[in-house]
């Protein structure tokens, strides 16, 4: 199983960083890579058990499962049923936590997954680095970080 | 009941906050409400039930116990049990969390507790604003400030830093090493400069010496695995900080030495769980164990193995990790003692010198069949019964040649049984940072979960390298060597 870790200081309340994550059908609103999103069987988006199916802006297809949504400890679990990837067993979580000395607050986002033991390095850095990262960067300049 | 939480950013890296926070009897050391703290029963400070005695500085006395510590969530509970300050039934909870978006931690505090009738107000605001906001900025002030793990070599940055080196002047014995002094330069955009700490000696620093490998050309230093403490670092480097331990197991040699400038994507930061001595004496043979059981060959349930030298560093943990992967494991070896400490790492099966050759035995071992995978470092005097003892699809893997040169092999041979070689390199698994990120990340996991277990290495100073080398040539040793800065050694 591998695990990849990112964590984040948002310079935006744990409240106003939530109003945009929390909404799980929003990806494309926010999230540089993704370009379109909906969930499908026409659920609500904060239903636990609800599909998302989106696609990225390379063209990549998802589907992704809510597993865990919480407005009282801000975070969101979620794992893959289908992708081009190459992964198994992924579950991810998403979790905002309040800075009490400022307006900002401490965003975490981690997965445990399975793959090919050849593309572990590549899929950390992608994962890590291009999803979880860069969904991190688009929320800093989104609220002037 | 009364709730507090209070959080904050720290910019130093999770592990010095840690360092600091760890410490369940050191907050005389740096909290300002604190004037004195003693530990009851002379407990230790990381020992769970341990009870701290609180002298403030407004003199009230208070009595705090450890309820658990976490190394691996970098948390910590405790409560009151007596008090001159009425708080009750007080539980508080420390935790850290790594921002990996810039080197800094995420830290909070956190207590719920039951106050006298109208005094909650007054006593949430106390434990808020006197202790816990009090000791964040204490604590930032602390780890912002001089790194405490390398005061006197920082005092020293210059145009370059002094310090002494085991160097060749020519290819040859032992005796060839000898002490030179080194200047190590300022670090430029991509490097980092240590202060070294533990040195890991390896049989491929023989070959270095001897020049049977042409990594090093004389003079040289010699040495590819080290750990240390960054003293600075160059333009550019983000991953590490100033008083960070780190480690590294790479080309290019130069490790046996005090101080050393080098580029910075080599070095790994080091988990705290795992100290300098483990970490010098386990990186390159653990890296190298991380590549060989799971890239060059990955290893599956029900494969039958064979690995030589499973007394020796590499081997005892190529045995524990193929053992835990499910393989059934034969060590070839050359002696009682040695074979007492394959099967003590997990080897089934143990083949010593006898009547029957290798190959012989492993074919009585495995019902006429052979084995699927070999893990061979002798070279020469192994290499055919290496392909003898092969399993039909076979695969061998020639990772070292401690016995001599193989030479020339004729390959069409190999299609007897369709045989598999691989002459693997340690440099093209760990050519880059990511490389050597998810290796690590997978032997770090595996010390942790005691998949692995690295023994205590052989140490000498490191003014005494000739005589490490001449231990490992002369196959006394089992296990692992470091060398310890002379300094340092005690």
């Amino acid at each position: 199983m591998t695990h990849v870790y990112a964590s984040s200081i948002i310079p935006a309340s744990v409240d106003q960083v939530w109003k945009v994550v929390r909404d799980f059908n929003a990806l494309p609103g926010w999230h540089p890579a993704i370009a379109e999103s909906r969930i499908e069987e026409g659920r609500p988006a904060d239903q636990v058990g609800c599909v998302r199916a989106f696609r990225l802006k390379d063209g990549g297809f998802i589907r992704e499962q809510l597993l865990a949504l919480s407005d009282y400890d801000f975070s969101c679990s979620y794992a893959i049923l289908e992708s081009p990837m190459g992964v198994e067993n992924y579950v991810a979580v998403m979790k905002l936590s309040p800075v009490t000395d400022g307006n900002r607050c401490f965003a975490e986002w981690y997965a445990d997954f399975d793959c090919a033991p050849e593309r572990e390095a590549e899929l950390t850095a992608s994962i890590g680095g291009g999803v979880f990262q860069g969904g991190f960067d688009a929320l800093k300049s989104r609220f002037g970080g | 009941m009364v709730t507090v939480h209070r959080s904050t950013v720290i910019q130093a890296p999770l592990a010095a906050v840690w360092a600091i926070l760890r410490d369940f009897n050191g907050h005389d050391r740096w909290h300002p409400a604190v004037a004195r703290s003693d530990l009851e029963a002379g407990r230790k400070t990381d020992q769970i039930g341990a009870v701290r005695n609180f002298r403030l500085e407004t003199g009230e006395a208070l009595r705090e116990q450890l309820l658990s510590l976490s190394d691996k969530d970098h948390s910590l509970r405790y409560a009151i049990v007596e008090s001159d300050v009425p708080l009750q039934n007080y539980i508080a909870e420390i935790k850290l969390k790594p921002v990996t978006d810039g080197n800094g931690t995420f830290c909070t505090w956190t207590s719920r507790f039951d106050a006298p009738k109208g005094r909650a107000d007054e006593l949430a605001a106390l434990v808020a604003d006197g202790v816990y906001v009090a000791g964040f900025e204490a604590i930032r002030k602390r780890v912002t400030s001089a790194p405490p793990s390398a005061p006197s070599v920082r005092s020293q940055v210059g145009p370059g830093m002094d310090g002494m080196a085991m160097g060749i002047k020519r290819y040859g014995g032992p005796d060839e090493l000898q002490p030179v002094e080194i200047k190590a330069p300022v670090p430029g955009p991509g490097e980092v400069r240590l202060a070294q700490t533990a040195i890991g000696v390896n049989y491929i620093d023989v070959y270095c010496r001897t020049g049977y490998f042409k990594l090093l050309s004389p003079p040289g230093v010699p040495g590819m695995e080290a750990v240390g403490t960054v003293i600075d670092i160059g333009p550019g480097v983000r991953h590490l900080s100033v008083g960070q331990r780190v480690g590294y197991a790479c080309p290019p040699v130069g490790a046996y030495a005090t101080v050393r400038t080098m580029s910075a994507a080599l070095v790994i930061p080091l988990p705290d769980r795992i100290d300098d001595a483990t970490a010098a004496a386990g990186l390159l043979k653990g890296m190298s164990a991380e590549f060989l059981l799971h890239r060059v060959h990955p290893v599956k349930k029900g494969e039958t193995v064979l690995i030589y030298a499973p007394a020796g560093g590499v081997g005892r943990l190529l045995c524990q990790w193929a053992a835990y992967l499910g393989a059934t494991v034969i060590g070839a070896t050359s002696s009682e003692e040695k074979a007492r400490l394959a099967r003590a790492s997990g080897a089934h099966h143990v083949i010593l010198p006898g009547s029957d050759s290798l190959e012989d035995q492993v074919r009585a071992i495995t019902k006429g069949r052979g084995v699927d995978v070999i893990y061979d470092a002798v070279g020469r005097d192994s290499f055919a019964h290496s392909v003898e003892a092969l399993a039909p699809c076979g695969h061998l893997i020639s990772f070292g040649q401690a016995s001599g040169d193989i030479g020339t092999w004729d390959i069409g041979s190999l299609a007897a049984k369709s045989i598999t070689l691989s002459r693997p390199n340690f440099a093209h698994y760990t050519d880059t940072p990511e490389k050597v990120q998810a290796i690590t990340q997978r032997l770090f996991q595996a010390i942790d979960q005691r998949i692995v277990a690295i023994e205590p290495a052989r140490r000498y100073k490191l003014s005494d390298a000739a005589q490490a080398h001449r231990a490992l040539e002369g196959r006394q040793t089992t296990g692992a060597s470091i060398l310890i800065p002379d300094d340092l050694y005690r």
